[in-house]
């Protein structure tokens, strides 16, 4: 983390004292990101915020990966006006882990306008990451004025339907969703019937031992439906997920970390690489929240460490990563 | 309203009819008054629509003005309109024609509703 070497402003180009880097160094949460591991087929998560705080030997596992999310590259309002800067620091954090993810999850608005420039600007910083492989899910960002043609061209190319796909690595299965299309006057976000039809499919023929790990935008869970965060037909996707001993849901999409535990369901949401948005019902909107760096710490980048028991035995642990 | 709008009607024909023989300043006047008739404004703020409910005579366009630091978009649930994503300070406009009423939402963020009455 360079910019914690040195404290006088390099680059000052709006004369306003700040610099790139000064910058960078205020937003505490520059760099969001969750750190995955699956170990004994129980997935814990970790901020990246907070890793080197992390004793090494709890990070071992059988598989590791990096969730990050809402990277809105192309927004430039106050409430962070370099985006790319911050997600540079996200793969800055993904670089320092010592033991390098197995690759990366994005869990969409990877744009902020559906501008190929942005997309383009994401790939080339993502590149620059230690784990070459990135799998997406799009956010409603990504599918402007397109339905998500362009989405799917570029990141869905063996997916199925709208961009849905399933992969298993180390015995893990891991599955994409898309709950960002075909949005319904007054309505959440929606996965649609056949998605829903793929999936039971999908998982119909897995070991109940499987591990499974679900990531969509939208949360799958209903996280303050008055601000349209949740999925109108995520109870269905969940059903067929019953089975199972331990399922885990990454989403992205409210910019703020969140778990919860429900039966052998584990929810988390990850932080934005690019700004954060308030609490549920702690301000008029959701839209970006403009907040002193002292206080954004207190707000954002702490993931306790969620720990959940197969075979629906369950327990949960909440750690401060000490 | 009717009569109103009867009237309003036939001062256009007229002005139109006089556009035959056009002096500039009635030209001028024609066309101010038909921006002033038939305009209306709703402004996107803190995610959601400003008036929710607007009620218009026929042949008014509409302009939806976007003061978030988020886009939106403003769809028609009947599929009659439908913008391209509205970033801040941008606007989108639609004529309406046809009496009625005509909800539509944000296609970004659906739990954003309004509705655009035409008499």
């Amino acid at each position: 983390m360079p910019w914690k070497k040195k404290d006088e402003i390099l680059h000052d180009h709006n004369h306003d004292g700040i610099d790139r880097r000064g910058f960078l160094k205020c937003m505490a949460w520059a760099g969001t990101g969750a750190y995955c591991v699956m170990s004994g087929g129980v997935l814990k998560s970790y901020s990246l915020s907070r890793l080197s705080e992390m004793n090494p030997a709890a990070a071992k596992g059988e598989l590791s990966f990096v969730q990050i999310s809402d990277s809105h590259m192309g927004f430039n309002k106050p409430a962070n006006p370099d985006v790319a800067g911050t997600l540079k620091a996200a793969v800055d954090k993904i670089n320092a882990l010592q033991a390098a993810p197995e690759f990366l999850l994005h869990t969409g608005d990877i744009s902020h306008l559906s501008k190929p420039e942005e997309f383009d600007t994401v790939d080339q910083i993502l590149k620059g990451a230690s784990a070459k492989d990135v799998f997406f899910v799009p956010g409603e960002h990504d599918v402007l004025n397109d339905d998500g043609k362009q989405y799917l061209e570029r990141y869905g190319k063996n997916a199925k339907g709208e961009g849905w796909y399933s992969f298993d690595k180390k015995g893990v299965h891991f599955v994409g969703l898309v709950n960002v299309l075909n949005l319904k006057a007054g309505g959440l976000g929606t996965l649609g019937h056949e998605q829903l039809e793929w999936l039971e499919d999908d998982v119909k023929h897995l070991k109940h031992s499987t591990p499974i790990v679900v990531f969509a935008h939208i949360p799958l869970w209903s996280v303050y439906p008055e601000w349209g965060w949740g999925t109108e037909d995520s109870a269905q996707a969940l059903a067929y997920l019953k089975q199972f001993g331990s399922v885990t849901v990454l989403n992205g999409h409210i910019h703020q970390t969140m778990q919860k535990v429900e039966g052998n369901v584990t929810f988390h949401t990850a932080a934005s690489t690019a700004f954060p948005q308030p609490q549920p019902g702690k301000a008029d909107s959701p839209g970006p929240m403009k907040v002193p760096a002292e206080q954004l710490r207190s707000i954002l980048g702490i993931t306790d460490v969620n720990y959940v028991q197969g075979q629906h035995a369950l327990a949960v642990v909440d750690s401060s990563l000490a | 309203m009717r009569k109103v709008l009867l009237v309003l009607s036939l001062a256009v024909i007229t002005v139109a009819g006089l556009a035959l023989i056009p002096t500039k300043q009635q030209a001028v006047q024609a066309s101010t008054q038909a921006t002033q008739a038939a305009t209306a404004e709703v402004k996107i703020d803190n995610f959601s629509f400003g008036p929710a409910a607007l009620t218009v005579a026929g042949g008014t366009t509409v302009t939806w003005v976007n003061h978030d630091d988020i886009p939106h978009t403003v769809v028609s649930t009947d599929g009659l309109f439908k913008s391209k994503v509205i970033d801040t300070d941008e606007k989108f406009s639609f004529t309406f024609t046809k009496a009625g009423t005509f909800p539509y939402f944000c296609g970004i963020h659906p739990k954003m509703t309004g509705k655009v009455v035409v008499q």
